[in-house]
């Protein structure tokens, strides 16, 4: 087990008082919130400081941790003394503040261990005998590809599951995940009962909510796919058929005569489509000219300014 | 691994009644009628019986379930980080657009 130093997480001194603990957890909270930042790093960070303040915002347990001393570095080995916890009693004061569900096997061999964790935070409503385990919330990074064909995908969670004996413990937990076809950013794969276990209620749910990896060639757009496709001058000009990219493969793309820089072509439903809704893709086409460099290339460059009577600021 | 749980996929094809809302959100419906009268949400339908909610809206209550509970912000303030969300994700869509064609 690893020691945590929850003073650094939380970015306050040893000595912090309490109004510096909240201040500091609600800023790092409101900036690692997983709604609120998008870099899937976030979640973890989130869950951190909520652990982090879950212990230094609650006088006996800030007292006890402080037992410990300074000599602790964060990532260490670290077993608590027999007996560190004498004349303290965390049993039942467990309280989802940062409606964090996995709290690290530090937290939980200090502090956890005792209660069962359920979704009945301050705003909702009565703490019940019986209760639904709380929902948790996980993202989960994709590539275009996955969507465009569909895709599976074995996920690992650190899961508390509740021994025999009351006691809570976190265990990494493989699922498989089955992608659909078509599924695109931001939306949600609900997984039933794979939530946290429940006190002698059903587990809650575990909700995944799709991100997409960058790609080297192509950006999305919700079912859009936009891909940029540099030219020729002549290709521009004469028309031409080039092979293009997509997430289905190579595809013969018709570029008409006397296209121009920019002019955007469509292949109808090559981007994410799902049963029930189509993707198209965008071409932006960009026209490059190349470098006149030798006598003859500029001397063909002077030629087509007496040919073409054009003059594109006009 | 071989744990067998049904799965929902939450997309354009999804549209949930109040009551659906409610159970896949974890809220009761009173929350749900105070987002609507806050202007958090606007389901389709004329009446409570009628409302459909999309992914879209279900993803608002959840999280604006989730900032109040976590952040201690009240429902206004939820609903003005869930406006400012919308807009930042429409400026990320415009600069992606940019890339393209600049």
């Amino acid at each position: 087990m690893k020691f945590k130093d929850y003073y650094e997480i939380l970015g306050c001194k040893k000595d912090a008082g309490q109004d510096d603990i909240k201040r500091a957890y609600r800023r790092l909270a409101r900036k690692f919130h997983p709604d609120v930042n998008r870099d899937p790093s976030a979640e973890e960070r989130f869950k951190e400081i909520g652990e982090a303040y879950e212990v230094l915002h609650d006088p006996e347990k800030r007292k006890a941790y402080d037992r410990f001393g300074s000599n602790w570095k964060a990532g260490q080995d670290f077993e608590p003394p027999p007996g560190w916890d004498t004349g303290f009693d965390f049993g039942g004061s467990r309280q989802s503040s940062a409606g964090t569900s996995d709290f690290s096997d530090f937290f939980e061999t200090l502090f956890g261990g005792h209660t069962f964790q359920t979704d009945a935070g301050p705003h909702f409503g009565q703490r019940t005998f019986t209760a639904k385990g709380q929902d948790i919330r996980a993202k989960i990074v994709i590539n275009l590809e996955d969507s465009a064909a569909g895709s599976s995908r074995t996920i690992t969670l650190n899961r508390t599951v509740p021994e025999p004996g009351g006691r809570i413990v976190t265990r990494p937990t493989s699922l498989q995940v089955t992608l659909p076809k078509g599924i695109i950013e931001g939306q949600q794969i609900r997984l039933e009962g794979q939530g946290s276990p429940g006190h002698q209620g059903p587990n809650g749910d575990l909700f995944l909510e799709i991100l997409f990896a960058p790609h080297p060639l192509f950006t999305v757009r919700k079912r859009d796919i936009l891909l940029t496709l540099p030219v020729s001058p002549w290709e521009a000009a004469l028309g031409a058929t080039i092979k293009v990219p997509t997430l289905g493969g190579l595809v013969d793309l018709k570029i008409p005569p006397n296209s121009q820089n920019g002019r955007r072509l469509r292949l109808k439903g090559r981007g994410l489509s799902s049963k029930s809704q189509s993707g198209d893709q965008y071409i932006t086409l960009t026209v490059m000219t190349p470098p006149a460099k030798t006598q003859a290339q500029r001397e063909f460059y002077e030629q087509m300014s007496r040919i073409f009577p054009f003059n594109p600021r006009k | 691994m071989d744990e067998h749980f049904s799965t929902l996929i939450i997309d354009e094809s999804t549209w949930c009644s109040l009551s659906e809302a409610c159970s896949l959100c974890r809220v009761d419906d009173e929350r749900i009628q105070e987002m609507i009268r806050e202007g958090v949400l606007s389901p389709s339908g004329s009446s409570a019986q009628e409302w459909r909610f999309g992914a879209q809206e279900l993803k608002r209550i959840q999280i604006a379930v989730r900032l109040q509970r976590d952040l201690g912000v009240n429902l206004p303030g939820a609903a003005l980080a869930l406006d400012l969300l919308d807009e930042l994700e429409r400026l990320r869509n415009l600069t992606k657009n940019l890339d393209i064609t600049g």
